[in-house]
Parts: C-alpha cells; structure tokens; sequence
C-alpha cells in the first residue's frame, strides 16, 4: 500500500466534508447528548438504534470501513484517510456506540484470525450498523490475569457447551454477539489451554445483569452463561491458542483506549461525551465563570494545566503512531498510549472537581455541568482500570520497551486445574 | 527528536554528535567553567562550519539549511547539545540571525549575516526585564526620538552571552509600540554586568542602558510595530530550549536505565524490582511526551503556523515541568552518587533547570494558555 499523497487526501477530505454536510446529523449544541446518570440510562436501547442507524448511513455513503478490505464491505484505503475523515466528522454525531468493541476490536480480530465463512458472516454486517458486539474476556475473579480464565467450554458431540460468568461489557443486553475466551483444556498450562469462540448473546443461557457504578449509573453489565450451545464452527483461531487472539484483542483494545485505532471512526475519551477534537477546557472554563472563579490566577493555571495535558496526550498518542508504524517503537508502545491516556483523563478529573469546587458536590437536582463533574469524579479511576491497569501497562512498557526482568510468575507451566486462584465471588 | 528525519538530517545528527564527543566531551565543559567567556570562539568557528550558526540565515550571506526547514534542523542541533550539555551562544546567536534576516535592511543583513554564519561574532537578545519579566507587554525599557535617532534609557537582565556579544537586538517601547534597535554592545552609556549561572558554561549579564544614543539605521523592522517579530522570537527561543532539554533528559534517562541494569542490591539487579520499573515506565512516557510536544512546537514555529504561539507555551509548560522532574528522580535511582561534583547527574540538572526558568517558568505558560483559549489575560 502506497502512501497517500497531501493532494489526494485534500481530494478525499473535501468529499467528506461535502457528504458530511448533506448527509449526517450534527451534534446538538455543544455536547453529545448523555442521560442523567440517575436515571439508569434509560435512553442506552435508543442510542444503539441511532447508531445503527448512522453507521447504515456511513456505509450507504462509502465511508464505513474506510480501512477494511473491499471484498468484505470497506474500501480498502490506508490508515490516513480514517484521521482525515474523523477530523472531519466532529461536530456530527457518529456512531460512537460501534465503535470501541464491534469496528476496532472485534473486526479486525475477525480478520486475523476468523475463517472465511465468519469473516464473510460478520464483517459485513458489521460495517452496515447490523452487528453490535462485545469482547468477553474479563471474569469476575480474574482481574488483570486474562488468562486465568475459569469460563469454561466443554466439547460435547459436533459443538460445545458454555459456563460461567464475564463482566465489565459496557451495555451486554443490547449486543448481538460476543467474542468469549474459555478454557479448553484445564490438563494444560495456563496460555495454552484457552480458545476464543463466537457467542450469540441473545440465545437460551444468556442471562445479563447490569452493575450500578459508584456515580450511580449503570454503564457494564456482567453476563452469565449457563449451559450454552455453541456449534464447531464458532471457534475462532485454533484450538487451544486462544491466547493469541486473546492478546490481539487487547492489542487493539490499547490502540482504541489510546485514541490511536485506525478501525474507529471517531474517539470518544472514556466516560465523557466529547470527541477527540474537543478539549476539557471547554467545560473547565463554564464551570469556573459559572463559579465566579474566571480570573482567580490558582484556576486559570489549572484551566492552563489541564489544556496542555490534553494537546500533549494528543501529540503523545501521534507520535508513538507514527514511531510504530516506522519501525521505530516495538507494538507495545501502545501501552504508552494507553497510561498518557488514563493518567491525564484522571488528573483532568480532578482539576474538573478543584475548580467546580462546592457547585462539584452540593447542587440542585438536574443535570448541571459542575455536579457532572462531581460525579464524574466517583469514578476517575475507571479510565485508569479498564481496558487494562495503569499496573499492567507500567509492566508492559518496562518489560517490552525498556526490556526489564519480567515479574515473576507462579505455576505458568503446570496444569491450569493444579494453579492457586482467587476463590470465592469477587468483580477485581 | 522526530522519528522519520531526512538522510540529511540524520547526517547532521551524527555530525553534531561526532564533533560534540570529540571537541567538546563533558570534561571540557567541566574546564570551561572556570573560563570567563564558557566556551571557545575557535570551537565556536569550528561549530559555525558544522551548521550551528547558518541553518536560519539566507544562503547569499553565508548562510543555508540541510532540508530547507532551517528551524527543524537547528533543532537536531539544539537536542544533540542538551545531550553533550554543550557550551555556546546557540539560541541568542540563531534569535538575532533569524530576525536580521527576516526583518533588518539590507545594510544590517550584509553587515552581520556572514560573520554571525562564520561564527566570528557573537549577538544576543535583550529581552527581559528585571525582575523576571518575560512578556512583551512588561517592557519598559524606552527608545525616545531624537533628531536622526533615538535615545534609549532602561534596564534589560539575563541577557545571555552579554559580555562576549559585539551586538545586542534590544526590544524597546516606542511611541507607537514595541521596536527593536540592533546597536553594538561597546556604545557609550552600555553597562554589562556579568552574573552567575546555575549552568556551568552559559554565561549571563544584566545590561543598563543609560541614555544611549542610536542612529535611525538601528531599528529593525517596523518602528513601533515589532510585536509580531518579537512573539516570533519567544517561539524560537521556546523551540530551542524545549529541544535542548528533551536532549539532555533523554542522555540522562537512557544512562539511568543502563545503571538499573549494571547494578545490583540484595542480590537482584535494580531493574528488576516492580517498584522501580514502574518509576522507569513512568518516565519512559514522560520523555516520549516530551519528545511529541517539543516536535509539534517546532514544527509549528517552523510553519509560523496560528497555533505556534499555544503550543510552544504548551511544549515549555510540560517539558518545563517534566524534564526537571525526570532528572531529579534518575538521581534519586542513582542513590548517593547522584548528589556528589563527581558525577554527571548535575551539569544535566543545571542546564534543564536554567533552561526552566528562562524565557518564562511553566506557570507563566501556562496562563498565557489560559488566557489564549479563555479570554482576556489577568
């Protein structure tokens, strides 16, 4: 694949931008619209309509899998022209519910590894806005440790039988299907005892409970899986080598979390509903004129502070982009990604809260910019969990781009059955 | 430093980095401490013929760039001597060039371009203001018109190179605004004095001007009308610190990683401790960071693209922060020796540190931010 030339991407940014106008919804005012998080996020099903809506229309329009090879719906361009129509498309409402798990996780997995017939089944329908999906990897009693998976897939006749339980998907009861890791063989070690299958989360067994998160709303859910039929063919990748696809999964769970996918339309940052191209200050400068604290020099070196965490996270995320695709970063740079990410989202979590001050914790009923923020708050640290630990990124980025000892691990090479695990319920 | 450089870039790197490890190694600099001047006008030749002092003058006086971007490869130059902590007049000399060429007359450009390109003479920027006043609109310093001239009366400090300088670029308040004078250092009513430096090799002065009279031949660009020129000046002189310290933090950054590795407590190698690697991976984002937002603001300088001015003060708020930061704690992986003359550690800290403060602290940037993207300044 060539590069793209300067002059053929004005081309194609000017057609966008003609398409864009005539065809996509804008945003109203200057927010993506979001619930009252006290009010269970009732609206959640007509969200994931609308956006399969808008993702139908993209593809009707040719700019739905823009990286996507042609013979699966897509149109086959490099990676240049996905930035270029995302700059474009803010300020229009785009089908951010598609985007995270189904466009830049579960369909270039599928591409990976899928056999053609579950390539030629799914990706398709993934870039028309018909398929919703989820990454079913986290477990209750997991944590960070993927691959101690206890979900457990047991042959039986031509297919399989599914049990036990996953957690932290944003939404389960409006996906159509799933990608879910479970073990296969308990007689091997840990990584080589895994396999990944294709899940359809509507049929018998199927049970989902969603769980209230500390700011009250009720983002993820945790599912249930109680003697579930899967045929043969929803194996995806070999038998056995679940955790390479596994791990792929998380490849670009990092990239997407990281703001560095090429799959993903358009970025949204973690719990908020801005685009990439909106910065916090936005917010941060209402909220402190609202507090009549506009000329305080103490808030305007944070209104300064969190601005330039924002422009550097970007520059950070373009950059190891670019020393990626170079040559010059190891893949697992996008680990780098990932932490500038959840570190920044925090600390401009937590300026949100300094300036908002006592607006942040005593409000009137409603959906107030400072209380949001107060409530936003509760929950900082989800941006520095999910998606992979600040820990576990810290782990990554010494060990595979500083090429320090690897922690130790126990019992990685013996029978899985024989390892020690957490017992017990537990959600870590 | 920028991932994808031109073969010629590249070129230019290891021609800095040859001629800095073979001429002017750290223990050079430890001699030039004690040096008045705190570098060599023959190594500063020697460094002229190598690009330093050309990359923004035009080629017709001496001048030429190796990609046609003189700002960006001046840059490569400005990072490899963080790395060395290399002595010299590197930003003042490439700030005053830049503005001749781009704004002086034609008699200024042929009187100082080819010998400020050959390196045989010294100019500087005097700027701030006591104390510590870095913006444009602090100036105080006046040039009142006179007969065929002006009279300039005022107090300019941390003028670098001061003393060693044969011409200083003083920006001062005219009539109608800001203007700047080109007037050679040795006029009657200049007074120099020499202050100390937290680095070893840069030197400083503060510079009295007491009534000095300069011919009208002296402004540069328009009379009244330098604001432009001037904020042009602050993103190059921006441009040139954030690089040198992105330099000198990452030497320093990359010689503590191999510390962890050479050495060993308890029986274990240092970077095997989860503690520790954690502090490194930090670190290892910081200074990627670092490196993004030093190339996006010299690339924006380079452009004099509308968010220059907001991204060199981001580039300075975050590296001026972080850089520091970064060095203290590859100290504190150092354990005692890290605190001792002996060691390196310090020439690295003394230069990041100098460079932190100078050209406006990160709390100074980070309300010129504030006041870009939320209104009026306070």
């Amino acid at each position: 694949m060539t590069d793209p030339t300067p002059e053929e991407l004005l081309e194609f940014r000017l057609e966008a931008r003609g398409w864009l106008a005539d065809n996509m919804p804008r945003q109203d005012g200057d927010r993506v619209v979001r619930g009252d998080p006290f009010q269970g996020r009732l609206g959640d099903a007509e969200r994931v309509r609308r956006a399969r809506q808008l993702q139908r229309t993209l593809f009707d329009g040719g700019y739905a899998g823009l990286v996507f090879p042609v013979q699966y719906g897509g149109r086959g361009l490099p990676p240049e022209y996905q930035q270029v129509f995302a700059e474009e498309a803010a300020g229009y409402q785009m089908p951010l519910w598609l985007n995270a798990s189904t466009l830049a996780i579960v369909a270039p997995t599928l591409l990976e590894f899928g056999t053609e017939e579950q390539r030629q089944a799914h990706i398709p329908a993934i870039l028309r806005g018909e398929e919703f999906w989820a990454q079913l990897l986290s477990e209750p009693t997991g944590g960070s440790d993927l691959a101690g998976a206890v979900t457990s897939a047991t042959r039986q006749g031509d297919g399989w039988i599914l049990n036990g339980a996953k957690i932290w998907t944003s939404g389960a009861h409006l996906r159509d299907f799933g990608l879910c890791l479970a073990r296969t063989d308990w007689a091997a070690p840990k990584h080589r005892g895994l396999s990944v299958f294709i899940v359809d989360l509507r049929q018998p067994g199927v049970s989902v409970v969603p769980i209230k998160q500390a700011n009250g709303s009720s983002e993820f859910c945790q599912e249930f899986f109680d003697q579930v039929a899967l045929a043969d063919t929803a194996l995806v990748g070999e038998l056995n080598d679940g955790w390479t696809v596994a791990s792929r999964m998380l490849f670009h769970e990092r990239r997407v979390v990281g703001g560095a996918s090429p799959y993903a339309g358009v970025v949204r940052a973690r719990g908020r509903g801005r685009t990439a191209e909106r910065g916090p200050e936005a917010d941060l400068i209402r909220i402190a004129a609202d507090a009549g604290r506009g000329a305080d020099p103490g808030t305007r070196q944070l209104i300064g502070e969190a601005h330039v965490l924002a422009i550097v996270r970007r520059q950070l995320v373009q950059r190891v982009t670019a020393g990626v695709r170079c040559g010059k970063l190891p893949a697992a740079a996008g680990s780098l990604q990932k932490l500038m990410t959840a570190t920044t989202s925090a600390r401009i979590s937590s300026i949100g809260l300094e300036i908002a001050g006592t607006s942040g914790v005593v409000y009137r009923p409603g959906d107030d910019i400072a209380a949001r923020v107060g409530r936003d708050y509760l929950v900082r640290q989800a941006s520095c969990i999910g998606g992979g630990t600040n820990e576990i990124q810290r782990n990554m980025i010494s060990e595979r781009l500083l090429g320090m000892p690897k922690e130790p691990r126990a019992n990685e090479d013996g029978p899985f059955q024989e390892a020690r695990r957490t017992s017990g319920p537990g959600r870590r | 430093m920028e991932y994808e450089l031109s073969a010629e870039q590249e070129a230019l790197r290891e021609a800095t980095q040859r001629f800095l490890n073979a001429e002017c190694p750290l223990a050079v600099v430890r001699e030039l401490a004690d040096e008045s001047p705190g570098y060599r006008p023959g190594l500063w030749r020697t460094a002229a013929r190598l690009g330093w002092t050309s990359m923004l003058v035009p080629e017709e006086y001496g001048g030429g760039s190796v990609s046609g971007d003189g700002l960006r490869d001046l840059a490569i130059i400005a990072e490899e001597c963080g790395r060395m902590v290399a002595p010299g007049p590197l930003h003042p000399v490439n700030i005053v060039a830049s503005t001749i060429a781009t704004a002086g007359t034609a008699e200024q450009r042929s009187a100082l371009l080819p010998a400020i390109a050959a390196g045989e003479t010294v100019v500087s920027w005097a700027f701030c203001e006591p104390p510590s006043r870095w913006r444009a609109q602090d100036v105080r310093l006046t040039a009142t018109a006179t007969d065929g001239g002006f009279v300039l009366r005022g107090e300019k400090s941390a003028v670098e190179a001061a003393a060693q300088s044969s011409h200083l670029l003083v920006t001062a308040r005219t009539e109608g605004g800001l203007s700047q004078f080109i007037v050679p250092a040795d006029l009657p009513g200049i007074s120099v004095t020499e202050l100390k430096s937290i680095d070893l090799v840069r030197r400083f002065g503060d510079v009295r001007f007491d009534d000095v009279e300069v011919g009208a031949a002296t402004v540069v660009g328009r009379l009244g009308a330098a604001e432009a020129d001037v904020e042009y000046q602050l993103q190059l002189a921006l441009s040139l610190q954030c690089a040198e310290m992105v330099g000198a933090v990452d030497r320093v950054f990359s010689f503590t990683v191999q510390e962890a590795f050479n050495r060993y407590s308890f029986g274990r190698q240092l970077a095997s401790y989860q503690a520790l690697k954690h502090r490194f991976a930090d670190m290892r984002l910081w200074l990627e960071a670092c490196h993004a937002t030093a190339t996006a603001a010299i690339r924006a300088t380079q452009a004099r693209a509308d968010n220059a001015k907001e991204l060199t003060s981001v580039a300075k708020a975050y590296i001026g922060d972080h850089g520091p930061e970064i060095i203290q704690d590859c100290i504190q992986l150092h354990g005692g020796i890290g605190v001792t003359w002996e060691h390196d550690l310090h020439l690295y800290l003394r230069r990041v540190t100098l460079d932190r403060e100078l050209n406006g602290a990160p709390a100074e940037h980070r309300e010129r931010i504030a006041a870009l993207i939320g209104g009026s300044e306070t």
